[in-house]
């Protein structure tokens, strides 16, 4: 892999057309592609993933691996990263006659400016083909005009039927559902450089490892949700990148009986749908994670590698005692995800390594006979925030309600996602009850240091700490 | 066949969802196109000592660098005060302001070269709040005044009075598009500017001023805004004008688009605004008596705050007839972004101001706030349905929105349900508030209550349509089309819509107010009618009738009211038309009637008419977080009978979620040094469909024809957003739920932060009262 030549062109389909580009930037996003090539229908509304408006559909690989069009935000796909790929562009879809979703938005008034529009359309296209058409697949779309009533009855009368009044297409029939059968959703290998800058995407850890060894000074890519912020915001380039995306051993997810083991470079969408019900935690979580769109693209190894205080995924891995295994040329070691965070945005990761899964293991505490167990993200706005403080409980109870073991986890309260270690020693033996929590809960206040922000100030923060812990109690006891 | 009052699509819909659609960014690049780029101020209030633009130079494709020496004109773009310097030359007002701008053969070369430059500077202390301004007395402006009655004297004899402070936050427009334009000298001195602005024309004056050139030889058009509501009604102009610079400096076409986060600092926004006030009531809730003191913050120059603080002003008195009211009125000068127009334009932050303090009546009183609410309605004719301004609400709809709102709602059944879930809920609580919004349509200042449009008739039948009005969303031209397609009794199908251009339609006003439909559908129809007056005889002659009077125009045919079989084609008369040379193109022109103001008693008739609605909505409120469920919306709103009602229920429902964000999550933080934080959607945050209820429901005011105005129709722009009130009275509701307060201080907006701090005051707070047994304060009546 690393002797092999490097390529000085990447391909890609957009809208059923092969492009072949040479010496183009690999770190040029997608959407700034489609715009200097006079694709315009694709919008930038902010240039961070948060808007939507610059969403197009790739057909990649989904929880059944089939190929899907997934929406994603083009702003942070390095082009690169989309090489060999197909893509459907707003302006791909319709075909002398309106596409379902794009007739149903112009009979129920949902566009006004029509700034954010394609953005929409084609998170709805997605969805569509998914048959999954609700208010989740827009949550990342933003739209400053239409309060969005309208763009949700669009999606209702398509989900419904209604909108083939007029020979639009159909589900099914249609030459983007024939598409999908004759795709092959896998990442091919890819050795390429442009504008002096290197882009390898090895299909094999041992390739990936050795790439590394050759290139310390290279930036892993996996999901680039984080990392395309430096791209389209800062322009950052990078002279040599690694991406994770098509390497098999990254992208298993394996559910065993006493663990289940999640491929570092598995998106978040994937691990949505194939572990729904199995850690009640996750699953709430994953429900606020971002948006769709992040998801799509967005991995497990991403998440926690960037090691973001504020990282969604942590506070949960952690107290599911989670572990994370990791490779190096040497060999591969396994350490708790609780020694993986070491300051500000530092890991344990050594060069030349790499995340190659994390295990969560299912087994209640022995001695336990039940296991409480959820996650709570607050911030200013519901959906697609970045939270104030997240929180994350495990409690194993024994048949008197005594709690076995305790796991309070928390992001936005430190430097690095942490757990409550003092307070959760002090649990043990302690009976599951409200006169635990009102004990617990001044501790709770007093246990972290949180900074102000413009999130929220530090009162507040310590506040939600201890607060949380009985909203935990309060829910799982079925209190009101 | 009629075609107003049809719920017609967005004439742009299908441009919208194939990606057709052109904005100003998105035309074929001219060839040889420079960007620019900001370099911004690191300081909130500094001196300049130097500006070093050496290393930029070696930056491979920079063209050159502007600062304040190559303004060949007024190097100013303040749209009422000359006092808004475009690059500044020995001060900056605010952090990130723009000191100077790179021109650049590509925007990557621009950006670069701007890292490399370096500017010197010498920090000074910052205004960088009201309470800052007022402590400082850092203003813009005198205090205006406005007074109905005595209050001082009804405060003195008031059953009650309570004294207070309300806050009022900002808003960034957020609109999906950033600020855009395109600059093209034509060599001879002669500049084409294309323009994401609501206000072309003013766009073309301040281009003007700036290059020092006559008016006549800029041309403004704005092709459509993705996005606007009031943030590109001024803000369009500084940033125009730095391209039209620098295409003047390069002779070269120049495009300036900002990113989101440069438009986020850069750009004005909804003023925050702080209210001190003394109201004096009766036992039984009745206001007699209001002393309030308005302050807006204006930022660092003058922009559209007089008017902006005008209209709060005027609307601090909502939907209540309060006897004796003295608003005092200023608009602090601090070291932030000049703040500006966002829909509503300062009615919102009277309004927010009022219901807070009528909120606060009613439960000082342990009385329920809509009951409140209700007794202190203008009402009657004469004194009691008249406002602090001295104008008579001749068609006051107050109470028909009211009833009509709680019907639909259901609200009496849900109160009980909501007690009863109060009452078995600990940690949750749910509220429910119904608001009224009252508000004023005209421009306050009287002369830009004025419109044109441009009517031109080609051979084939097929019509351009021009108007002063401008495309942002808000269906305009849909209703223009519909206006002019009705009055020449025609087809949709046979116009095209023009962009809103300078050369066609001249000395407009802003699209703003609410106003676009009103003043722009009555010179349309002004167009259409005079083109009708020219055509009927030629008609007339085709049927060799001689009553061209008796001509009806309908579904593209023409004929004699009285003798209908007998017909002639549109396009078969428009033919005749120009063989006997008959003109076929006509302009339009509007005033609105009767309106007037004296600035200087603060009193008279600025407001042609009022637009009225109210709203129901309830909310659950978590008492661990402070976060909150929007459950339920309803709504009657009063647009008269509506040009079209799926535009209106799309500004309606789109202005109720707008306002919604505004007061319960889009927070604007500025640090200690005044430097913006929230300037990205990863940190401001908008409302997502997520917090859009499934139960929202809108229904228009029926048998709702208003005189005098276009079709029967009434503005919705702006009104709605102020039905979102209702929202932030329902946490507020909700919060109360966890005790027993008579007061619940609730800070804006309704972070869960702000709501949990109020749940903890309810709950530290918390006092029976009964209604006898209060006893006014002595220490508050002074």
């Amino acid at each position: 892999m690393t002797t092999q030549r490097l390529e000085n062109h990447l391909t890609l389909t957009i809208n059923g057309e092969m492009v072949r580009l040479k010496e183009v930037s690999p770190t040029m996003t997608l959407l700034q592609y489609l715009q200097q090539s006079g694709q315009t229908g694709t919008k930038e509304g902010c240039g961070d993933g948060d808007c939507g408006a610059c969403t197009v559909a790739v057909i990649g690989q989904g929880c059944d691996r089939k190929p899907h069009y997934q929406a994603m935000n083009s702003c942070l796909i390095p082009l690169a990263a989309v090489a060999g790929q197909e893509i459907v562009t707003v302006e791909g879809i319709a075909n002398g006659q309106l596409h379902p979703v794009q007739a149903a938005m112009v009979q129920t008034g949902g566009s006004q400016c029509g700034y954010c529009t394609p953005g929409f359309i084609i998170s709805l296209f997605a969805a569509y083909y998914d048959r999954t058409l609700e208010d989740a697949a827009v949550e990342g779309n933003l739209c400053r005009c239409t309060g969005y009533l309208p763009i949700r009855r669009a999606a209702q009368r398509v989900a419904s039927g209604q909108s083939g009044d007029e020979g639009v297409l159909h589900v099914g029939g249609d030459r983007f559902a024939a598409k999908l059968e004759h795709v092959t959703p896998e990442l091919s290998p890819l050795s390429y450089t442009g504008n002096n800058q290197q882009f390898y995407r090895p299909t094999r850890l041992s390739d990936a490892l050795q790439l590394l060894q050759h290139h310390p000074e290279s930036i892993l890519v996996a999901g680039a949700t984080d990392l395309g912020l430096e791209m389209s915001h800062h322009r950052q380039a990078f002279p040599v990148m690694i991406s994770l995306e098509a390497i098999a051993e990254l992208q298993q997810l394996e559910q065993m009986a006493e663990f289940v083991e999640i491929g570092a470079a598995v998106p978040l969408s994937r691990i949505e749908d194939i572990l729904r019900g199995v850690f009640p935690s996750l699953d709430e979580m994953l429900h606020w994670f971002a948006a769709r769109q992040v998801r799509n693209r967005a991995t497990i190894g991403g998440n926690i590698g960037t090691a973001s205080p504020i990282g969604d995924l942590p506070p949960v891995l952690l107290s599911l005692d989670a572990e994370v295994r990791i490779a190096g040329l040497v060999g591969e070691r396994t350490i708790p995800l609780a020694n993986f965070f070491k300051d500000y945005r530092q890991t344990d990761l050594q060069p030349g390594e790499i995340i190659v899964s994390v295990i969560i293991p299912k087994a209640i505490a022995p001695n336990a006979t039940r296991r409480l167990s959820q996650s709570y993200k607050v911030g200013k706005r519901g959906t697609d925030d970045i939270s104030i403080v997240a929180a994350a409980f495990t409690i194993d109870l024994d048949s008197e309600d005594r709690i076995v073991q305790a796991r309070l986890a928390y992001g936005g309260v430190a430097a690095t996602p942490v757990r409550a270690i003092a307070i959760e020693q002090q649990l043990i033996g302690k009976p599951w009850n409200m006169t635990t929590i009102q004990q617990i809960k001044p501790l709770l206040e007093t246990a972290f240091t949180p900074l102000t922000d413009l999130r929220g100030t530090a009162e507040y923060r310590k506040l939600l700490i201890a607060n949380l812990f009985e909203k935990f109690f309060v829910e799982t006891s079925g209190l009101q | 066949m009629s075609t107003v009052g049809k719920r017609k699509s967005h004439e742009s819909a299908e441009g919208h969802v194939t990606g057709k659609a052109v904005y100003t960014d998105e035309q074929r690049p001219p060839v040889g196109m420079l960007s620019v780029y900001p370099v911004l101020a690191a300081h909130a209030r500094a001196k300049i000592t130097s500006i070093d633009t050496s290393a930029a130079d070696e930056v491979e494709g920079l063209v050159t660098v502007l600062t304040a020496a190559d303004v060949p004109g007024e190097n100013d773009t303040g749209a009422i005060a000359h006092d808004e310097i475009l690059l500044p030359t020995d001060e900056v007002m605010y952090w990130g302001q723009a000191v100077a701008w790179t021109v650049g053969e590509t925007e990557d070369a621009a950006r670069l070269a701007a890292q490399k430059i370096t500017v010197e500077y010498e920090p000074l202390p910052p205004v960088l709040t009201i309470q800052d301004a007022i402590a400082s007395d850092s203003f813009h402006t005198s205090p205006q005044v406005i007074r109905r009655g005595d209050p001082n004297a009804a405060l003195q004899t008031a059953d009650l009075c309570l004294t207070g402070e309300v806050g009022v936050n900002g808003q960034d427009h957020f609109y999906l598009e950033t600020q855009t334009s395109w600059v093209i000298p034509d060599g001879a001195g002669h500049y084409q500017v294309y323009s994401s602005t609501q206000h072309p024309t003013e766009t073309q004056i301040i281009i003007a001023r700036v290059l020092g050139i006559p008016t006549n030889q800029v041309v403004v058009t704005c092709l459509r805004m993705g996005g606007g509501f009031g943030g590109k009604e001024s803000q369009a102009n500084p940033f125009a004008s730095v391209a039209a610079i620098a295409a003047y400096k390069t002779g070269r076409p120049v495009r300036v688009k900002l990113n989101r986060q440069h438009d986020m600092i850069l750009t004005g926004k909804r003023h925050g605004f702080l209210g001190h006030y003394t109201v004096g009531f009766s036992y039984d809730g009745r206001i007699t008596a209001l002393d309030v003191d308005l302050y807006a913050d204006g930022g660092w120059s003058l922009d559209l705050s007089p008017p902006v603080l005008l209209r709060a002003m005027l609307h601090v008195d909502n939907a209540y007839y309060i006897p004796n009211l003295e608003v005092r009125g200023r608009i602090a000068k601090t070291n932030t972004v000049s703040n500006t127009a966002f829909r509503g334009f300062g009615g919102p932050q009277g309004m927010v101001v009022i219901e807070d303090i009528v909120d606060r009546v009613a439960r000082s009183l342990n009385l329920p706030p809509d009951v409140v609410r209700e007794r202190n309605f203008y009402h009657g004719t004469g004194e009691t349905n008249t406002t602090h301004y001295g104008q008579e609400i001749f068609d006051n709809r107050i109470a028909r929105v009211w009833s009509d709102v709680q019907a639909n709602a259901e609200v009496a059944e849900r109160k009980v349900a909501i007690a009863q879930f109060n009452q078995t809920h600990t940690y949750t609580k749910r509220g429910l508030a119904i608001t009224p919004v009252k508000f004023g349509i005209s421009f306050n200042k009287t002369q830009y209550n004025q419109a044109g449009a441009l009517i031109l008739i080609y051979t084939d039948g097929s019509i351009q349509l021009n108007h002063g009005g401008t495309e942002m969303g808000q269906g305009l031209h849909t209703k223009m089309l519909q206006v002019a397609a009705q009055t020449l009794g025609v087809n949709l199908n046979r116009f095209r819509v023009m962009p809103t251009s300078t050369d066609k339609v001249p000395n407009t006003s802003a699209t703003a107010a609410s106003s676009g439909s009103d003043l722009n559908g009555q010179a349309v129809k002004d167009a259409c009618e005079t083109i009708k007056s020219r055509l009927a005889p030629v008609a007339a002659k085709m049927l060799a009738l001689d009553t061209p009077e008796e001509m009806v125009f309908a579904e593209d045919w023409i004929y004699c009211r009285t003798y209908p079989s007998a017909r002639v084609r549109f396009e078969d008369v428009v033919q005749q038309a120009y063989g006997d040379r008959v003109s076929l193109s006509a302009t339009g022109y509007y005033r609105t009637p009767s309106i007037y103001w004296n600035a200087e008693t603060g009193r008279g008739r600025p407001f042609y008419y009022y637009a009225y609605g109210a709203a129901v909505s309830e909310v659950e409120v978590d008492g661990f977080t402070g976060t909150f469920k929007l459950l339920q919306v309803d709504i009657v709103h009063d647009v008269g009978e509506s040009l079209n009602p799926l535009v209106d229920q799309g500004q309606i429902e789109g202005g109720f979620v707008q306002g919604m964000g505004w007061l319960t999550m889009e927070e604007l933080v500025w640090d200690a040094q005044g430097r913006l934080r929230t300037d990205a959607p990863s940190t401001y945050k908008i409302p997502t469909i997520s917090e859009v209820p499934e139960h929202f429901k809108v229904q228009l005011l029926e048998r709702a024809a208003q005189d005098g105005v276009i079709y029967g129709s009434k503005a919705v722009g702006e009104p709605p957003l102020m039905l979102a009130i209702s929202v932030r009275e329902a946490i507020r509701a909700a919060i109360a739920a966890f005790g027993q307060p008579d007061h619940v201080p609730l800070t804006s907006p309704a972070t869960p932060e702000a709501t949990l701090k109020a749940i903890d005051y309810v709950r530290t707070h918390s006092t029976v009262a009964a209604k006898s047994s209060i006893d006014p304060d002595p220490a508050l009546k002074s």
